[in-house]
């Protein structure tokens, strides 16, 4: 088994995991770890695709690694929003939950 | 294909369209405070000249623009592509965003006495910054440079969701952005394996290589996901009530007139572009029910409702499963596929302006009257006749009523249906004109009646211009000619031809 | 016998193991070290699949700076007052959402051993324009980054700007002007103290070599400005340094100065080389670096400025 097929079933085993705790934890940090390891799943990916396509020379395809780091930094951009999102509504609130019974109110009054 | 991706005279166009939202963000942030107000709205009719210039230039040439950055084409560099409904798009979005420029003016000026205001800055960076995703979507043509355009459509968009801080407002942005996100990372991963697949991420070029195989499939299927998680579409619309109805009404008008658009607009070139050489009838066929399933549940939900914005934002579910009746109808070379194509364009802009036009009717009506709720409306054409027949245009837009775009496109919708014998599509687009009906209804009745009330205070004349602008133009749709529906056939791949 | 199929097969154990217990730990800080952990050993197998450039951001972005931003909000969610326990998800919905993940699992594991054989690539493109529009650099990473696809490298860096606007609006509007609450809330303990005295100097030396050597050797804009960030970080973990007021002037004008001098660059490029975003031939090189040095800056301030957070007016002493 070479390191890329390897690679590529550890990141579709890291999606699969990712997307168990994705679900499961009612915590939206814990569900932001969750999704991160998606992503570092996702990324594993591209990174097989770029090691199977050494050719001419180069022992890698550039352009997926490209597009990985890429990837790693917005990803972090999306986990520090998330982040702020989740501390001030555990700052308005005290509950630190996506559950939408908690927060639909009855059809009653608010303006918008 | 030689000259696949050469620039075309006129490929400078796309790339300034682009660019000036993104300069506009840029300038905005760094001078701040009333400058940022000052930039948004003094690029709004440069934006809107680009788009009338590209439209022109697509309609004159018969061809689309295109235009390899940095020189280089595919598949080592990047190309943008103008076609027909890209053209038309840019200048939809152009118009709706200067529109909400100008009706969230006053709202989210920057309040005398301070230097700069949180809400205010956010409001238009994040207009900007919307605005020039979405023009990298309608004309990227690259499937990486589509999803670095999706997190940045995400990103601005989740911010406005709760610029005025409550709690209820934050849940629903996390919610938003926990829905967005794993639509990306599902997204990224099809790219991956179209990559892992065919070595290019060009969309001209993927589909000319592209081939029927279990990785394609599957790459296709998670990148619909990811963009179906986006739209919105049943039963993965759970983000969508609670984040439209909440948000100040300029934000919800462009949300949902324009946000949703834009990663449907992707799921079109994905399916009609990329894939057009698969046979895709029954992945067709689930899409349209997934797509009927939204008009019933989502207008019966609509019906239901107490709060006028939370109407609205259901009304906006229901109205997103039309556009994807569009994927069984317009399928192939066939005669109706014309029509089924011109169909759901059409259904896209009279849905954005009569949907924007509702959201600011909406936030009109709240702020005289001080309240959200449909039960306490009566009486309202008295204090506000313009608004209300702004709702009225906007209403008769999404029920289907002639003359407006909306029954344009549910006419063409029946007319595809019943050419390609897929007639069990008519039920569902009928259905839910009866149910819209219903819930526009439930909004003018009380508003119409003999009730006397008084309004706090009166709105603006022209922010109740800039709403009945806006559904004036839904209802001018309807009335489009024939060259316009040919206009929106350039550029769009027809399979069995080169 | 070569030892490195074992060496493989161990570190993917270790990875999936890390990563299972990152998913399962009961408590939040040991899943974000365990996190953190995890980040490292992938950057272990980026270096197997020849990719130092990504091992490098990974291990600094995607497992460094991702765990300071994921500590930091576990320890400011727990001076929070006490938030409501959450409620365990029951045993039904484990097992059945453990059968979707491993049917997921399966699925795309098959999918990834049905990719073609030969594999396509465009690596053999990227070797002949190395010279051209390549602009002569060693490192083809850097040229895909800051060439071929540049327009995409211009976006990234908007999305991170918007991105630490996003976090700045969800903060109250009366701290708005205000600075980010300190990374630290305590008295500076004393070895960070003297840690960051001593490294942070030479780590921002190693950021900027990080960046220099990418044009030709891996490394590169993103790697060097995760490293000055993360000394930045340091400093003000320390005490050191205090985050700064988010309407200063030079922090927006740093924030942007990476994609604007980027834009220049791309608009003087339809101007000059005859195309937006392209390099005229002699001064490609020159200009691309000059570009990335921007790009560091830039990347250098986001980070923090992201971990940071939105504006506070609780003020520490």
């Amino acid at each position: 088994m070479t390191p890329s097929v390897l690679a590529g079933l550890t990141g579709a085993a890291l999606v699969g995991l990712g997307l168990y705790g994705l679900i499961l934890h009612p915590h939206p940090l814990r569900k932001l770890l969750a999704f991160n390891l998606i992503g570092s799943g996702v990324f594993l990916v591209f990174g097989i695709v770029a090691r199977r396509g050494a050719a001419a020379g180069f022992r890698f395809d550039p352009v997926p690694q490209a597009m990985v780091i890429t990837g790693i930094v917005v990803a972090f951009a999306a986990s520090a929003i998330a982040v702020a999102l989740i501390l001030r509504l555990a700052a308005e609130s005290s509950h630190v939950t996506l559950d939408p019974e908690v927060w639909s109110k009855p059809n009653g009054g608010d303006t918008q | 294909m030689a000259g696949l991706a050469t620039t075309t005279p006129g490929g400078y166009l796309l790339v300034l369209a682009i660019l000036l939202p993104v300069v506009g963000m840029i300038a905005s942030f760094v001078l701040g405070g009333r400058n940022a107000e000052r930039v948004a709205l003094g690029s709004t009719p440069f934006g809107l000249a680009l788009a009338c210039a590209i439209a022109l230039d697509v309609g004159r040439t018969g061809k689309p623009i295109i235009y390899a950055v940095g020189g280089l084409p595919p598949p080592l560099g990047i190309a943008l592509r103008a076609d027909g409904i890209s053209a038309v798009m840019l200048v939809a979005a152009a118009v709706i965003v200067a529109a909400a420029a100008f009706y969230a003016r006053e709202k989210f000026a920057t309040p005398d006495g301070v230097g700069e205001s949180r809400g205010s800055l956010t409001f238009w960076i994040m207009l900007q910054a919307i605005w020039a995703a979405l023009n990298i979507i309608f004309v990227g043509g690259d499937l990486f440079n589509l999803y670095v355009a999706l997190e940045l459509l995400t990103f601005a968009a989740v911010p406005l969701v709760c610029i005025d801080g409550r709690a209820e407002t934050i849940a629903a942005a996390l919610r938003y952005l926990l829905f967005a996100l794993f639509g990306s990372i599902s997204y990224l991963l099809g790219v991956a394996l179209f990559y892992g697949a065919h070595g290019t991420l060009d969309i001209s070029l993927l589909a000319q290589r592209v081939q029927p195989s279990p990785v394609v499939w599957t790459a296709a299927a998670l990148m619909t996901c990811g963009l179906l998680a986006k739209t919105a579409l049943f039963p993965l619309h759970l983000w969508l009530p609670p984040a439209h109805a909440n948000a100040p009404a300029a934000a919800s008008a462009v949300l949902s007139g324009l946000v949703v658009k834009g990663s449907f607009f992707l799921t079109l070139r994905l399916w009609f572009y990329v894939l057009p050489a698969l046979a895709t009838d029954k992945a067709a066929i689930v899409l349209g029910c997934l797509g009927s399933a939204a008009i019933i549940a989502g207008s019966i939900i609509a019906l239901r409702q107490a709060r006028l914005k939370l109407l609205i934002a259901y009304s906006t579910v229901a109205q997103i499963g039309y556009l994807f009746l569009v994927f069984p109808l317009a399928a192939g070379a066939q005669t109706w596929s014309a029509i089924g194509w011109s169909a759901g364009v059409m259904q896209i802009l009279a849905h954005a302006f009569a949907k924007a036009a509702m959201f600011f009717s909406a936030g009109l009506l709240a702020e005289a009257l001080g309240h959200d709720q449909i039960a306490k409306l009566g009486g309202a054409a008295r204090v506000l006749p313009l608004t209300l027949l702004t709702i009225a245009l906007g209403g008769l837009s999404l029920m289907g009523l002639p003359p407006s775009g909306g029954f344009s496109a549910k006419w063409l919708m029946l007319q595809a249906s019943v050419a390609s014998g897929q007639w069990l599509w008519t039920l569902p687009i009928l259905a839910g004109g009866l149910l819209a009906a219903g819930y526009i209804y439930r909004i003018l009745a009380p508003a119409l009646s003999d009730d006397r009330i008084s309004s706090a205070s009166p709105p603006k004349r022209s922010r109740e211009a800039i709403a009945l602008a806006l559904a004036a133009i839904a209802i001018v749709l309807g009335f489009a000619p024939q060259t316009f529906f040919d206009f929106l056939e350039i550029g769009r791949p027809v399979v069995g031809q080169p | 016998m070569s030892l490195r199929p074992f060496l493989d097969v161990i570190l993917a154990s270790l990875v999936l193991g890390v990563a299972i217990f990152t998913i399962t730990a009961r408590d939040l800080f040991a899943a974000v070290v365990g996190y953190v952990a995890y980040g490292l050993l992938l950057a272990f197998v980026w270096i197997r699949l020849y990719a130092p450039d990504v091992a490098l951001t990974e291990a600094a972005v995607g497992s460094g700076v991702t765990g300071v931003l994921l500590i930091t909000a576990g320890k400011r969610l727990g001076a929070l007052k006490d938030v409501a326990p959450d409620r365990q998800p029951g045993l039904a919905l484990k097992l059945l959402t453990g059968v979707l993940a491993a049917l997921v699992a399966s699925a795309l594991g098959a999918v990834i051993l049905m990719l073609p054989d030969p594999p396509p690539s465009l690596a053999p493109e990227a070797a002949a324009a190395a010279d051209g529009p390549g602009a002569g650099l060693g490192n083809p990473i850097t040229a895909v980054l800051m060439s071929y696809r540049s327009f995409d490298t211009m976006l990234e860096k908007i999305v991170l700007i918007l991105a630490v606007v996003g976090v700045w609006s969800v903060g109250a509007d009366k701290a708005w002007g205000d600075a980010p609450a300190p990374l630290r809330q305590q008295k500076a303990y004393a070895p960070m103290v003297f840690l960051a005295q001593m490294l942070a100097p030479v780590g921002a030396l190693i950021a900027i070599h990080v960046f220099w050597t990418g044009a030709n050797a891996p490394g590169g804009a993103f790697q060097g400005g995760a490293l000055l960030a993360a000394m930045w970080m340091l400093t003000m973990m320390a005490r050191l340094a205090q985050p700064p007021r988010v309407d200063a002037q030079w922090l927006r004008l740093a924030l942007v100065a990476g994609p604007a001098v980027f834009l220049i660059s791309g608009l003087a490029g339809g101007v000059v080389a005859g195309s937006f975003f392209a390099y005229p031939q002699a001064l490609a090189k020159p200009i691309i670096l000059f570009i990335e040095a921007f790009m560091v800056l830039s990347i250098a301030v986001a980070l923090p400025m992201l971990v940071a957070g939105p504006p506070s007016e609780r003020q520490d002493q």
